[in-house]
């Protein structure tokens, strides 16, 4: 009886506390009305019809080498931003106040430039003309300009530069998280400075490098901006296609199924890295 | 059992007039200190004394910035920490949160690259010598503080290291847990012949465990000693004052010859002290005096003993701690003493305001020099 009473009022007071949830609503409303009933529209869009557009999207050799090459494109910018930004986030971690400030200026300073301003840099930089092939002709490296803008390569470089931020920051804060004794620890017990890199810090910011790898890749399948104007319509990526279906064609339908393909195909690699991790770290 | 890890006694450790600076504070000024191998050495001192930091400059994670550091007559002021082969327990014990207790130990072995199977069987018992065998899969946070204790101590001595280091491992502990550790580090250090040098500001903990203490204040080494030595004798003030409670009267010699001699107190009071051997004092030459508070017998409690000094005053503030009541009293000449008066049926107690006349020998009184 005495226990009952005791927890009864606890319990049914917690049932009724409205406070979190209502303080999210905001954010759930504008969300439904912008996000989820467009994504709902296409995705019935995509299904007029039956499967006809999901075969047509998945069996049209076209459109599945872009998703190849789509996925290609964002391992490769994955890759590089991790070895890149791995390194920055260490010196970050472990230097002084004042260069910390500094050097997180340099991170930050980009993430608050439009990706339209970057990439325009960089197709002033990258150019026949530009900064990076004058200064290669001047100095007698070269005779004749290398035509590094519209390729690949372009959209890889702007793709990185734009992703750096996204994968500097999360392992940043797991490094900050490590005890500065642990690596002090395992070098007075024997270890070099290699293996206390993949024995103690690798390890113990894997959470922050999935959050990283995580972010990068994903955000970079669905890549338009950078892409479309480094690639100068030589490098098709899978929101270029449906970009292209919508205001070309109009085929609204088809967009649809390209859209709900890409969605999906994201929302699987967000959970298999998650996953991966999850069982990783359980033991 | 007892041959686990072969008693080897190498590992003299010899810091010779070490000195380092960081910006204008000297952290370490001519730091010279000897350990006999297999010996237990205490560095005791308030914190900002600089033992860490020559603590530090021994493991390698600092580098002096003059003088050296021997171990064995080898020179290893220059070496890496990784090839020093010292064997030292973190303050926060510094256990690899992502590995499991066998882990954490075997990772001296395997940076060492033993075979597989040779780190096994020494893990199995070096954690079995720190009863720690049921828990070598659990992780770090899995365990109690005293557990975690052993691991860094099993991890830290399992590559039978040259020279064990200590930093305040017990300070996390409470009290009766860090009693029972202080044992246990001692037996396991005489077992493996280790020598030892032990970091603490507690200078209880100091007199229990070590065979020398080394008393440091201000990046300076001011004593070494055994502990009796440090508590019994102390070299100075400041060794006087930080290591057990005392009383120190300041005052003027006024009659020097035999084995005692004669101080007026400041205030006006003259006191019968022993004369010491080592320290040549002439009359009208400013001393201080050292008196424990424990040495202090209440008369009332024995009328018929012989005292040379004999205090009057009056409680201020008494306390009673169980093994003896503590009071401070206040002579009519305005001398403040701290007493620590036996405890018990047998004994008075008093509360503030009381008179009290209390006697302590001329040998409790010890002369220390000024410095």
């Amino acid at each position: 009886m005495t226990l009952a009473n005791t927890i009864a009022p606890g319990a049914g007071r917690s049932r009724l506390r409205p406070g979190p949830f209502a303080l999210t609503l905001p954010a759930l409303v504008l969300l439904t009305l912008l996000f989820m009933l467009p994504l709902l529209r296409l995705f019935s869009l995509s299904f007029a019809g039956g499967f006809g557009w999901y075969e047509k999207a998945l069996t049209g050799g076209l459109y599945t080498a872009v998703l190849y090459r789509t996925f290609e494109i964002a391992g490769i910018v994955t890759f590089f931003s991790l070895v890149i930004g791995y390194p920055v986030a260490f010196l970050l971690a472990t230097t002084t106040a004042k260069w910390r400030a500094i050097g997180f200026a340099c991170v930050m300073l980009p993430l608050w430039t439009s990706v339209l301003v970057r990439t325009y840099a960089w197709m002033v930089l990258l150019g026949r003309n530009g900064i990076v092939n004058r200064m290669l002709i001047d100095s007698g490296l070269l005779d004749a300009p290398l035509s590094i803008l519209n390729s690949r390569l372009a959209v890889i470089l702007g793709m990185v530069h734009v992703m750096l931020p996204f994968m500097i920051l999360p392992i940043y804060s797991a490094l900050t998280r490590i005890d500065p004794d642990l690596p002090k620890a395992a070098r007075g017990l024997g270890a070099s400075s290699a293996r206390i890199l993949t024995t103690i810090y690798l390890p113990l910011t894997l959470r922050g490098i999935v959050a990283g790898v995580t972010l990068v890749f994903v955000v970079s399948l669905g890549f338009y901006i950078t892409p479309a104007l480094l690639g100068g319509g030589k490098v098709m990526m899978y929101a270029m296609v449906i970009e292209q279906q919508v205001r070309e064609f109009l085929a609204w339908n088809f967009a649809g199924a390209l859209s709900v393909i890409l969605l999906a195909v994201t929302l699987a690699m967000f959970w298999l890295l998650n996953q991966g991790v999850a069982r990783h770290l359980k033991d | 059992m007892d041959a686990v890890q072969g008693v080897t006694l190498s590992g003299r450790l010899q810091v010779d007039a070490a000195s380092k600076r960081f910006g204008p504070v000297a952290a370490l000024s001519e730091v010279s200190l000897n350990v006999a191998a297999g010996e237990f050495v205490t560095i005791l001192g308030p914190s900002g004394s600089g033992k860490t930091t020559l603590l530090k400059v021994i493991a390698g994670f600092e580098t002096a910035d003059l003088g050296r550091v021997l171990v064995d007559d080898a020179d290893i002021t220059e070496l890496d920490p990784a090839e020093r082969n010292i064997g030292m327990v973190f303050q926060n014990y510094a256990l690899f949160p992502h590995m499991s207790v066998a882990r954490n130990v075997a990772y001296p072995l395997a940076m060492r690259r033993m075979p597989k199977a040779e780190i096994a069987t020494r893990v199995a018992k070096v954690l079995d010598m720190v009863e720690l065998g049921g828990l070598a899969e659990r992780l770090p946070k899995q365990l109690s503080g005293g557990q975690q204790q052993r691991v860094a101590l099993a991890r830290a001595t399992v590559f039978q290291p040259r020279l064990l280091l200590l930093d305040e491992p017990f300070g996390a502990l409470d009290r009766k847990l860090r009693e029972q550790m202080q044992i246990e580090v001692r037996r396991l250090q005489r077992r493996l012949g280790l020598t030892t040098l032990f970091i603490t500001h507690d200078q209880e903990e100091a007199l229990v465990m070590s065979d020398r203490i080394a008393v440091m204040d201000k990046g300076r080494v001011l004593q070494v000693g055994p502990p009796s030595e440090i508590y019994e004798a102390p070299a100075n003030p400041f060794v006087a004052d930080f290591v057990g409670e005392s009383n120190i009267f300041a005052g003027v010699v006024e009659t020097s010859g035999g084995s005692a001699l004669r101080v007026r107190l400041e205030q006006g009071p003259v006191i019968e002290v022993a004369g010491r051997a080592d320290l040549a004092v002439h009359p009208g030459e400013r001393v201080r005096v050292m008196v424990r508070p424990e040495r202090f017998v209440d008369l009332a409690t024995e009328p018929n003993s012989r005292y040379v000094n004999r205090i009057d005053g009056r409680v201020t503030d008494s306390a009673y701690i169980g093994v003896s009541d503590k009071y401070r009293v206040v002579t009519a000449e305005g001398i403040g003493v701290l007493m620590r008066l036996s405890s018990g049926p047998s004994s008075r107690r008093y509360s503030a305001g009381e008179a009290i006349a209390a006697g302590f020998h001329a040998a409790d009184a010890r002369l220390i020099a000024l410095q």
